[in-house]
C-alpha cells in the first residue's frame, strides 16, 4: 500500500514536471496545480480534552498554513487565557459557545495543503451527544484520525469512535496516541494502548481497514509533522508523512458503476434541438462510450452514445466525474433513476433492511413515515420495525428495543412506496446508503447503511 | 488592464499528455465535480433558485461552474446583485458585460432604497460601512421574488464561523442561521426539503480555498474585474491599511490622499475593503503574491475585525 502510493506520488511529480516543460505560453503553474490536485478528506474523532483541536492546530502551524493575522489572534487569546504557550486549539474552535466552553460542538472544516495534496479535515466533536456529527464527518472522509489520551488509554468513547469508523467503512484509520509528553514518552504505555485497541479491532466487522498507530504530542509537536527525538523506539512515520503516503481517492471507492440521474438536460435551442442529456455523477467505476446500460427501476436498456463535460466530448469518464451523458435510444428517464452497466445490476425493491444511525431528538418509531433519500432519489417510506439497538462497544445488541433514540444505531426494516435501486453498503457506499427525512420538520433525522 | 480571454485552441499540458496516450478519459478535479453536483441538486430540488452575484472572483467562479453544470442549456436561474452603492465602478462595468455575454437575467436591488425606505439606518463616522446593511436588502429581495434557494460563493476556509456552514444551509423566515441546530450532511445525499417560509443558502464552493479559486480562474482563463490586478489609484492610509480615496469612503481631514500602485484581494464594499501594495499585473503574479502572503483574505476586511465573533453574529441575522 505504502510503496504503491509513493510510486504514484513520484509519477505525479514526473507528470507535473513534464507538463511544466511542455506547457504552452498561455498555461501556468496554477493550471497544472488544479489539474494534478489530489484531495484527501480526513475526519478526526476524540473525546473532550484529548487534544484534537490542538493536534489540528499543530498541523496547521507546522505546515505553515496559519497566516500571520490568524497566528497573532491565537497569541493574543492564549495570553488572555493565561497560557505561556500557543493554544493551537483556538485555530479551529469557531463558534462563540465553543470558545467559551473550550469544546467543539459542530463539525468544522479545516483546509491545508502540502506539496502533493490538498487536505480537507472534518473536525468533529467526540462526546457521545455528538455521535451524529462524527458519523457526518466520517461519511465524506477517506481517512480518520482517532485520538487516544496516553494517560487514559482506550476508554468507552474510543470504542464508539472506532465503532463508527468501522460501521462507515472508513478505509484508513490513524490512531494518534496523544499527550505522550505527559507519560514520559513511555514505550510500554504506547504498546499497552495499542494492544487494547487491537483487541477491539478483533471484534470489528470490517477487517480490511488500514490501521496505523502513532505516538504523538500535539502540544509539543512530537511525530506530528517533525519526527520526535523523544520516541527513539518508534520507527514509523510522522502523522503528516503517513497522510502524505495515502493515495487520495474518491471516498466512494472502487465498485460497480452507478450513475444516479440528477436531471435531464434538454436545451431546446436550435443548435441542440434534439439533445437529451442525463446529468449526474459517476460512482464506483469508469463509464465508456458504447457501454451497454440498464436504467432502473424501469429495466429499459440502451448504450452510451456520448459523454460530455461542458462543451467537450470524452470516450471515457472516470469515477467521481460530474458529467452529462446521452444514450443511443430515446428512453423515458427522469431524476431519481439509476443507470448501471448491464452485467452489474443492483437490487431493486420496495423493502430493505439497514443499520440506521439516529440523529434526531424525536425517536424513530415503527409505523412512522419518512422520506428516504439516496442520492437523487427521494421516496416516501415507512418504518416497518426496529429489530435491535447495536451496542457501540462491540458487545452485541439489545434485541428487546423497538425504537431508536438520538445517537443510537439499530437494525431497521423499511418499506418504500416505490421500488428503489440499491446495493448493500459493503458493496457500494453511495447506492448502499440513504438519509431519512422527517416528513413534518424536513430535518435529516437519520442515516442508513443497507445490509 | 488587458483581460485574459478563454482560448479554446490552447492545449492543456496534462490533457496533451493523456491524449498522447490515446485515451480521452475525463478526470475532473474533485472540487469542480463536487461544485457541479451541488448546482444540479439545487436546480432539481428547488422551485426558484437565484445566484448571489457580487462581481467578486468567487461569484464569477460560480457563474463558470453553473455554465458547465447545465451545458448545453443556459444557466437556468437569474443573478441577484445587492448593490451597496459603494461598489467599485470597475466591478459594475464588469458585471454588466458578463451578464450580456451569458444572456442571463440580472436583478439588482439597492441598499440605498432600503435606507430611503427607513428600513435600515446608515452608519456614521470613520468606520461607517454599508456591508451589514446589505442583509435587509437581500432578505427583501428574496421575499419579493419568492426565491427559495440563494446560491453564494462563501467558502469555509474564509472565516471560523463559515467553517461550520453546511452546503445546503437552511434559514428561517427571518433569514436567520441557527448554527447549533444544523442538518447533518451525509455522503452526497443533500436534503433540500424546506417548509413554507424557509429558504436555503447554497454554497457550491464550500470546500475550495482561496488558492483553489485562483488556480481555477487561471486554468479556465476566466475574466475577472481589473481591480484584482495592480493599478494606480488614489488612496489613503488608516490603521496601517490602504483605502480607496473615493466619495463613498469616509475620510478624516488629516488623512492624506496619495497615488499608489495597488490591487484588491476581495471586491467587497469600497468602505470596508482595503487594498494591498502590489505590482502584480498578471494572474500568475497575483496568485504568486497570494501564496507568499502571510495575511489571510479576510484580514483585509474591516467588518470582520469589529469583534472576534463578528461574522457569526452577522450570519445569525441573515448575512450570507
Amino acid at each position: 500500500m505504502y510503496t504503491l502510493s509513493r510510486k504514484r506520488i513520484k509519477n505525479k511529480r514526473v507528470l507535473i514536471k513534464t507538463a511544466l516543460n511542455h506547457r504552452s505560453e498561455n498555461s501556468s503553474l496554477w493550471e497544472v496545480r488544479w489539474e494534478a490536485m489530489e484531495v484527501l478528506k480526513i475526519a478526526t474523532a476524540g473525546s473532550v480534552d484529548d487534544g484534537k483541536s490542538t493536534l489540528i492546530g499543530r498541523i496547521l502551524y507546522d505546515t505553515q498554513s496559519l497566516t500571520t493575522d490568524k497566528l497573532e489572534a491565537i497569541e493574543t487569546k492564549s495570553k488572555a487565557n493565561g497560557f505561556d504557550y500557543l493554544d493551537f486549539s483556538l485555530a479551529t474552535d469557531g463558534l462563540v459557545a465553543e470558545r467559551e466552553q473550550g469544546i467543539t460542538i459542530d463539525v468544522a472544516h479545516i483546509y491545508f495543503s502540502s506539496k502533493t495534496k490538498s487536505y480537507i479535515v472534518a473536525d468533529t466533536p467526540g462526546h457521545i451527544e455528538y455521535t451524529r456529527n462524527m458519523v457526518t464527518g466520517a461519511s465524506t472522509s477517506q481517512a480518520s484520525i482517532i485520538l487516544v489520551d496516553a494517560r487514559k488509554g482506550v476508554i468507552e468513547q474510543t470504542y464508539r469512535h472506532f465503532f463508527i469508523n468501522n460501521l462507515l467503512r472508513v478505509k484508513d484509520i490513524i490512531v494518534a496516541i496523544n499527550k505522550m509528553d505527559l507519560v514520559d514518552f513511555s514505550e510500554s504505555i504506547y504498546e499497552e494502548i495499542k494492544a487494547d485497541f487491537q483487541e477491539m479491532i478483533a471484534k470489528s466487522e470490517y477487517k480490511e481497514q488500514n490501521i496505523t498507530f502513532i505516538p504523538v504530542s500535539a502540544l509539543l509537536g512530537d511525530n506530528v509533522v517533525a519526527t520526535s527525538e523523544n520516541t527513539p523506539w518508534y520507527s514509523g512515520n510522522t502523522l503528516l508523512d503517513h497522510l502524505e503516503g495515502l493515495e487520495a481517492q474518491d471516498v466512494y471507492e472502487q465498485s460497480h458503476m452507478r450513475f444516479p440521474v440528477q436531471m435531464v438536460i434538454r436545451p431546446k435551442q436550435t443548435d441542440f434541438h434534439d439533445f437529451r442529456g442525463y446529468a449526474g455523477k459517476i460512482y464506483g467505476d469508469d463509464l465508456e462510450v458504447g457501454d451497454e446500460i440498464t436504467v432502473l427501476p424501469s429495466l429499459t436498456s440502451s448504450r452510451v452514445k456520448e459523454i460530455y463535460f461542458f462543451d467537450q466530448k470524452f470516450d471515457k469518464a472516470g469515477r467521481g466525474s460530474s458529467c452529462t451523458i446521452t444514450l443511443e435510444d430515446d428512453l423515458n428517464i427522469s431524476r431519481g433513476d439509476m443507470i448501471v452497466k448491464n452485467a452489474e445490476r443492483p437490487n431493486v425493491g420496495k423493502q430493505l433492511e439497514a443499520k440506521v444511525c439516529w440523529m434526531d431528538t424525536k425517536e424513530l418509531q415503527p409505523g412512522t413515515q419518512y422520506f428516504l433519500q439516496s442520492g437523487s432519489n427521494r421516496i416516501l417510506a415507512k418504518i416497518k420495525g426496529v429489530s435491535g439497538v447495536i451496542h457501540t462497544d462491540f458487545s452485541g445488541e439489545d434485541i428487546t428495543a423497538n425504537s431508536l433514540k438520538l445517537n443510537e444505531v439499530g437494525n431497521v426494516n423499511i418499506l418504500m412506496s416505490r421500488p428503489l435501486a440499491y446495493d448493500s453498503y459493503t458493496e457500494n457506499k453511495i447506492s448502499g446508503s440513504f438519509i431519512l427525512i422527517d416528513a413534518h420538520t424536513n430535518t435529516t433525522a437519520g442515516v442508513g447503511f443497507v445490509k | 488592464m488587458e483581460l485574459v480571454t478563454k482560448d479554446r485552441n490552447t492545449i492543456d499540458p496534462l490533457e496533451a499528455i493523456e491524449t498522447h496516450n490515446n485515451t480521452a478519459t475525463l478526470a475532473i478535479n474533485p472540487l469542480e465535480s463536487e461544485a457541479i453536483y451541488i448546482f444540479r441538486e439545487v436546480v432539481a430540488q428547488f422551485e426558484k433558485p437565484v445566484l448571489l452575484f457580487s462581481g467578486g472572483k468567487d461569484s464569477i467562479t460560480l457563474v463558470r461552474l453553473a455554465q458547465k453544470a447545465f451545458y448545453p442549456s443556459k444557466i437556468p436561474f437569474p443573478l441577484l446583485h445587492i448593490d451597496t452603492g459603494h461598489n467599485f465602478p470597475e466591478t459594475i462595468a464588469f458585471r454588466d458585460k458578463l451578464v450580456k455575454e451569458l444572456g442571463v437575467e440580472l436583478i439588482v436591488r439597492y441598499v440605498q432604497d432600503s435606507i430611503d425606505q427607513g428600513k435600515v439606518i446608515e452608519e456614521k463616522g470613520k468606520y461607517a460601512s454599508r456591508n451589514s446593511l446589505q442583509t435587509t436588502t437581500l432578505l427583501d429581495a428574496l421575499e419579493e421574488f419568492k426565491f427559495d434557494a440563494a446560491i453564494g460563493g462563501a467558502r469555509r476556509d474564509e472565516e471560523k464561523a463559515r467553517a461550520k456552514e453546511r452546503i445546503f444551509s437552511v434559514r428561517d423566515d427571518f433569514g436567520q442561521w441557527d448554527e447549533k441546530n444544523q442538518r447533518p450532511e451525509l455522503f452526497d445525499h443533500l436534503n433540500g426539503k424546506i417548509s413554507l417560509g424557509q429558504n436555503v443558502r447554497v454554497f457550491p464552493i464550500s470546500n475550495w480555498t482561496e488558492l483553489d479559486v485562483w488556480s481555477y480562474i487561471a486554468k479556465e482563463k476566466i475574466e475577472i474585474p481589473s481591480i484584482y490586478f495592480a493599478h494606480t489609484r488614489k488612496t489613503f492610509v488608516r490603521d496601517g491599511m490602504i483605502w480607496s480615496a473615493d466619495d463613498a469612503v469616509y475620510r478624516e481631514e488629516d488623512e492624506v490622499v496619495e497615488e499608489r500602485l495597488v490591487r484588491f484581494r476581495t471586491v467587497g464594499d469600497m468602505s470596508c475593503t482595503a487594498a494591498v501594495l502590489s505590482d502584480a499585473v498578471t494572474l500568475e503574479k497575483v496568485v504568486e503574491e497570494i501564496r507568499a502572503s502571510t495575511i489571510s483574505e479576510r484580514g483585509a476586511r474591516i467588518d470582520d475585525k469589529r469583534s472576534e465573533a463578528a461574522m457569526e453574529k452577522r450570519k445569525q441575522q441573515g448575512y450570507f
